[in-house]
């Protein structure tokens, strides 16, 4: 393969995948009230980590986060259900959420959700599925 | 346990997800499959007795109150057919340990599989219009992985065909919802069937009901819609042809069942008329397929068609014998098609082909698979007291009912050409002279007819227990003629 200049892509990435990534972790706590949530933010993360793809290669990103994308999916998926099922031993119906108003040190009154937690389960399927289709559809070259 | 109607939708799901933390470890996989599926046929047999004691279930999902959120309900026709998507996938998934090789089974095969059980099952059991397309997709995309499974260059050329069909009838259903949505503002489909009632404008009912056929048929296979269905099943192997042709043609079928008694009953003239045509059309064109092949597999694929066409004529009379006799046939076509497609897979293990003229003589070496297979025949074409015979005889009461003639004499002329067709297979493969048989899983056979032999009996069971299984039906019927039965127990007015 030709060898290409990318000395400009590589320096930008190393400092915007941070920054995208940290914006992505935002939008994720973002969601409930706001826009938001656990897919838009699920996606901004694996655009960072293409990004990082882009600039690197799949080696250098597998070095630095040595994940098994599938086993990502398949754990984000049991955190989800599992979530939603937890209404099961409450004997309501599934999906049905549970929330309340706690004192955190540093955060003051913060509200607390069991959406979180499903929203996690979807962060950790969406970043899972967005990699394993990059990285088939790269590796397959 | 308000839960109930969940389950049969949870516990794959669960198994599914479970299975994808180590798909390369045969013996866990299978293991846990065959836990999930009894585990859910045992939670569908609950609710079926609880939906006999106190009615139609209900779950708001989310604790959302009906109209807003998503219920799911579970009337008698869901809960039975729940039930029957459970039987039929533990039969195949017992076939498949069997016939499937080490390396097939390493690639997703039961996740799929169970994936396949949650689209099917939460399709049956939703009562949210929008609900049913996502769980159609889950399904869908299920299939698409079972239909290429394997690479082999059939099976990728059928695939793409398969893709591109269900991508753009899964565009036309989303149209479709958007098109009804538009017109009623609402998605819960007892709600839906409320405003359609106060709507009074049969004009645009009717388009959206013709799109919805549209839609439905092309997953249901009906007449001018099939054309996709007889090359793309042909491809994979039969493990998954049972599953699809047992169950993915029947939630189209009972997708019309539902939304022509729910939402679409106030034009009956123009579109059950449709429907009645392109019913008995189907079936005319399933004969003529079936009679025309000399390939066992393509001869039981025609099969399929002719049996949706038979199906939804039941749904077209719309009068309460038809009704009855169509969720009787649908079930019974479920699991006798399953025992069909197992049947021929073992004469294919054992032949090495799906050709007719491969075969022959199987009787003298095989005689408990011929026999079983004779009687599936039989039971297939409608012989009393099998489990076809109940279903047709009140689809065509049903017709005569309605003061058609045409109808159910092709549903009689069609029956013979079933059993024809049927008994070309038995004739030709099990009688005359025994060949050599090269099949590289011949000696499987006897194992592989287990589960076949197995479903035969609940197939066998549920025709002379005909009497007892019929209040059942009948229960299953009730909101399908009443609307009013589904919608109160939904919106609980």
């Amino acid at each position: 393969m030709k060898k290409t200049n990318d000395l400009i892509l590589q320096t930008v990435t190393k400092v915007i995948s941070f920054i995208i990534i940290l914006f992505s972790i935002h939008l994720f706590f973002a969601g409930h009230y706001t826009p938001g949530g656990g897919f838009i933010g699920g996606l901004m993360t694996a655009a960072a980590l293409v990004l990082l793809l882009l600039a690197y290669d799949i080696k250098t990103l597998d070095k630095i986060l040595p994940f098994d994308y599938k086993l990502m999916t398949a754990a984000g998926l049991l955190i989800a259900v599992l979530t939603a099922a937890g209404s099961l031993l409450f004997n309501v119906p599934f999906f049905t959420h549970a929330y309340d108003y706690f004192d955190l040190p540093l955060l003051g009154e913060t509200s607390l959700h069991t959406a979180v937690l499903f929203d996690i389960g979807v962060y950790m399927v969406v970043i899972g599925i967005t990699m394993t289709i990059i990285q088939t559809i790269g590796e397959s070259e | 346990m308000i839960n109930l109607p969940l389950l049969p939708i949870l516990i794959p799901l669960l198994a599914g997800v479970i299975l994808m933390f180590f798909p390369k470890r045969i013996k866990a996989q299978r293991t846990i499959s065959i836990i999930s599926t009894v585990a859910t046929i045992a939670a569908s047999a609950v609710l079926i007795a609880e939906i006999r004691q106190n009615g139609i279930q209900t779950l708001n999902l989310g604790s959302w109150p009906a109209p807003f959120g998503i219920p799911l309900v579970s009337d008698m026709l869901s809960a039975l057919l729940v039930l029957t998507t459970g039987i039929v996938t533990l039969a195949v998934i017992w076939y498949s340990i069997y016939y499937l090789e080490d390396e097939y089974e390493r690639y997703f095969y039961y996740i799929a599989v169970q994936f396949l059980m949650v689209g099917l099952n939460g399709a049956f059991t939703t009562g949210d219009i929008f609900n049913m397309f996502v769980f159609f997709e889950v399904f869908l995309i299920s299939s698409y992985l079972l239909i290429v499974l394997g690479g082999k260059k059939a099976q990728l050329r059928e695939s793409v065909k398969y893709v591109l069909i269900n991508v753009i009838s899964s565009a036309l259903f989303v149209a479709a919802v958007a098109f009804l949505y538009g017109v009623v503002g609402t998605l819960n489909m007892a709600d839906v069937s409320v405003k359609i009632a106060e709507l009074n404008d049969p004009g645009i009912i009717t388009v959206i009901a013709i799109f919805f056929l549209l839609v439905f048929g092309l997953k249901g296979a009906i007449f001018p819609l099939y054309f996709w269905l007889p090359g793309s099943y042909h491809a994979p192997p039969i493990p998954v042809l049972a599953l699809f042709g047992a169950l993915l043609t029947k939630v189209g079928v009972y997708a019309i069942m539902r939304t022509y008694t729910l939402f679409f009953y106030h034009d009956t003239g123009y579109t059950h008329m449709i429907l009645g045509v392109l019913a008995l059309l189907t079936i005319v064109i399933g004969s003529i397929g079936a009679l025309a092949y000399k390939d066992v597999k393509m001869i039981i694929i025609y099969n399929i068609i002719i049996a949706v066409g038979v199906i939804l004529y039941g749904v077209a009379v719309m009068t309460p014998d038809g009704l009855e006799g169509a969720v009787f046939y649908l079930l019974h076509d479920m699991i006798i098609k399953t025992a069909l497609f197992l049947l021929i897979g073992i004469m294919m293990a054992i032949a090495g082909s799906s050709h007719l003229k491969s075969m022959g003589g199987m009787i003298k070496e095989y005689p408990w698979i011929g026999w079983t297979y004779f009687v599936a025949a039989l039971s297939l074409a409608g012989i009393p007291p099998l489990s076809g015979f109940i279903g047709k005889l009140l689809i065509v009461r049903g017709g005569f009912d309605a003061g058609e003639m045409i109808g159910p004499l092709i549903i009689l002329g069609s029956s013979l050409i079933v059993l024809y067709s049927a008994m070309k297979i038995f004739t030709n493969g099990f009688w005359g002279t025994p060949k050599e048989y090269t099949g590289a899983k011949a000696h499987l056979a006897s194992r592989l007819w287990i589960p076949a032999a197995v479903l035969m009996v609940i197939a066998i069971a549920y025709g002379v227990g005909a009497e007892a299984v019929r209040p059942f039906i009948t229960q299953a019927v009730e909101p399908l003629i009443n609307p009013a039965i589904y919608i109160e127990a939904v919106l609980k007015e």
